[in-house]
């Protein structure tokens, strides 16, 4: 039985919804339109907010100054090869603890979300050592290790809660059929695991991007993602923010693109399990 | 029903995260533990000998620690309280009925893909600049004198900034926890005559108690580690230098490796009362 909505009512919730929303969306637009202005444009006052002059010039002097192919490269291998290697470590964890649950599964979970409440700068010296003794400092294999291991509680606990959802009597019913275990993986678990599995991948690709803590202090130039490149501009030489605006949406839009596209499993992986 | 069998496969399957992760955690603890009762100068000669305490009185008595603490307890709690506060009104009006719901909603969860030195750097600049910034204009344009945020409402500006990320990810979880909850049940009380802030006391807010918990676990861990927002905008200044952020300096600007690493043994024991805490209601959690 659904519930009827006056018209008005849905008006107001739409109105009201929709400007809270573009309230909050507001300091993402500025930046993009900001980064088609000219510097002069760009602090001009009163603001202008779509008549101006659009030009991509901005775009091309960062690219040219700074290139940025290199660091978004840098960022594309960093969180990739981080999330793969975390998820190739944490799936047959997350599985075993699921559905092979002992009486230490729980504190074994635990323990691992407590490492990640370790805070990092506690560590920060130990680790810029190791990576001085051990050549990693400003590589690309040195950052995807870290990365990975500062990720890898989340993506342990949330595979577990997805692994979770899974019932355990579908294995038991297969088994009765006759299944082998071969197929009682391939073609029951598999497809039940995948969207699990692709959530934690796409959130935690979203969260090694958006590091800034270890990337900032273990690279220099040659394995500085995007985030790095980005605080390169934290200190201002006269006008600048049409090409701050410009590096800036150059940094946050593949990561933008890819969550918007991925909503509805981003909204699953970061609810499901924890929140029912 | 697992066999003997199947447990020591699933404690192989184990071993590789278990390993590696105790291994993340103990290296370089008991190096940060090592260095911490040692004077240790790597660019000023180097490594002194042990001194004992000495490291740990010395942190806990300049003046810079007990602000560190309180900035960092401030900033924490202040972007929590944003971010639940309207991390819940948003999901329950984003859970009416409305055109364009889903565009609403991908422009609501925008910030949470924003890198924080992006964020920070857009703010700093473009926001609350007090010549250039967007905000110094809606000042000026309602007559007012443009506040310089980051030199005089440093904590706030930071707090605002870092809230600003968080609050997309509250308002997600909170939105798919009202959108779980038994409209039948809510519908049965709006017939028996309940008022909406009833309802939403007894019936809404004890739904989302579990969710909330979730928000508060995920975001205190990431809020105590709040590193880029404060490097790209103040670099520590105008008290705004968070227990992270002062160890930061003693071990990589003022290169006191000893005396930084005492700060680091500080900021564990920190974190890990925070932890205790929150940890104890998400096992209740994980039970149910």
């Amino acid at each position: 039985m659904a519930r009827k909505v006056t018209t008005r009512r849905k008006t107001i919730n739409t109105v009201f919804a929709w400007m809270i929303g573009l309230l909050i969306f507001f300091p993402i637009l500025w930046t993009i339109l900001t980064s088609f202005k000219t510097e002069a444009q760009a602090i001009s006052d009163p603001p202008v907010f779509f008549f101006f002059d659009w030009t991509l010039e901005n775009y091309a002097v960062v690219q040219e100054r700074s290139d940025y192919m290199r660091f978004l490269w840098n960022s594309v291998i960093l969180a990739g090869g981080s999330t793969v290697l975390g998820l190739i470590i944490a799936v047959p964890a997350a599985w075993s603890m699921a559905f092979v649950p002992s009486k230490r599964t729980k504190d074994i979970l635990m323990w691992m979300l407590s490492t990640k409440m370790l805070p990092a700068v506690g560590v920060l010296y130990p680790i810029y050592l190791l990576f001085i003794k051990l050549g990693l400092l400003d590589t690309r294999i040195g950052l995807t290790i870290v990365l990975m291991l500062i990720n890898l509680p989340i993506i342990v606990w949330m595979l577990y809660t997805y692994f979770k959802e899974i019932p355990g009597e579908i294995l038991e019913a297969a088994r009765m059929d006759g299944a082998s275990l071969k197929e009682e993986i391939l073609y029951i678990l598999t497809p039940m695991a995948v969207p699990g599995i692709a959530s934690t991948l796409l959130l935690n690709f979203i969260l090694a991007w958006n590091e800034a803590f270890w990337t900032l202090n273990l690279t220099a130039a040659k394995a500085a993602p995007l985030t790095a490149f980005i605080a390169s501009y934290s200190s201002p030489e006269g006008l600048f923010y049409a090409k701050l605006s410009a590096a800036s949406t150059m940094a946050i839009a593949p990561i933008l693109i890819l969550g918007w596209f991925s909503q509805k499993q981003l909204v699953r992986g970061l609810t499901f399990g924890a929140v029912k | 029903m697992a066999t003997q069998h199947s447990r020591s496969a699933a404690r192989i399957m184990m071993a590789p995260a278990v390993i590696l992760l105790l291994g993340w955690m103990l290296v370089p603890l008991t190096m940060t533990l090592y260095f911490s009762f040692k004077k240790y100068l790597p660019l000023r000669g180097g490594d002194l000998g042990w001194i004992g305490f000495d490291n740990y009185v010395r942190f806990v008595s300049s003046s810079a620690f007990w602000p560190s603490v309180q900035t960092t307890l401030v900033i924490v709690l202040g972007v929590l309280l944003i971010t639940v506060v309207l991390g819940v009104l948003l999901a329950l009006l984003l859970d009416q009925p409305m055109w364009g719901q889903g565009v609403v909603r991908i422009l609501v969860i925008a910030p949470f893909f924003v890198m924080p030195t992006v964020s920070a750097l857009v703010w700093k600049n473009m926001f609350m600049d007090p010549v250039n910034g967007l905000l110094a204009h809606l000042w000026k344009f309602f007559g007012a004198q443009p506040i310089e945020w980051l030199s005089n409402a440093p904590l706030i500006s930071i707090i605002l900034i870092v809230a600003w990320q968080w609050l997309p990810f509250a308002t997600l979880i909170l939105l798919t926890a009202i959108q779980s909850l038994d409209s039948e049940q809510l519908e049965a009380a709006e017939m028996d005559g309940a008022p909406p802030l009833s309802r939403f006391g007894y019936i809404i807010l004890p739904h989302l108690a579990r969710a909330i918990t979730i928000v508060v676990l995920i975001q205190t861990i990431f809020l105590l580690a709040v590193f880029a927002e404060i490097f790209v905008t103040t670099q520590g200044s105008f008290g705004t230098r968070t227990l992270t952020y002062l160890i930061f300096q003693r071990v990589l600007e003022s290169q006191n490796v000893g005396l930084g690493s005492a700060g680091g043994v500080y900021a564990i024991i920190l974190a890990n009362i925070v932890a205790i805490f929150l940890m104890r209601i998400v096992g209740k959690n994980l039970d149910a």
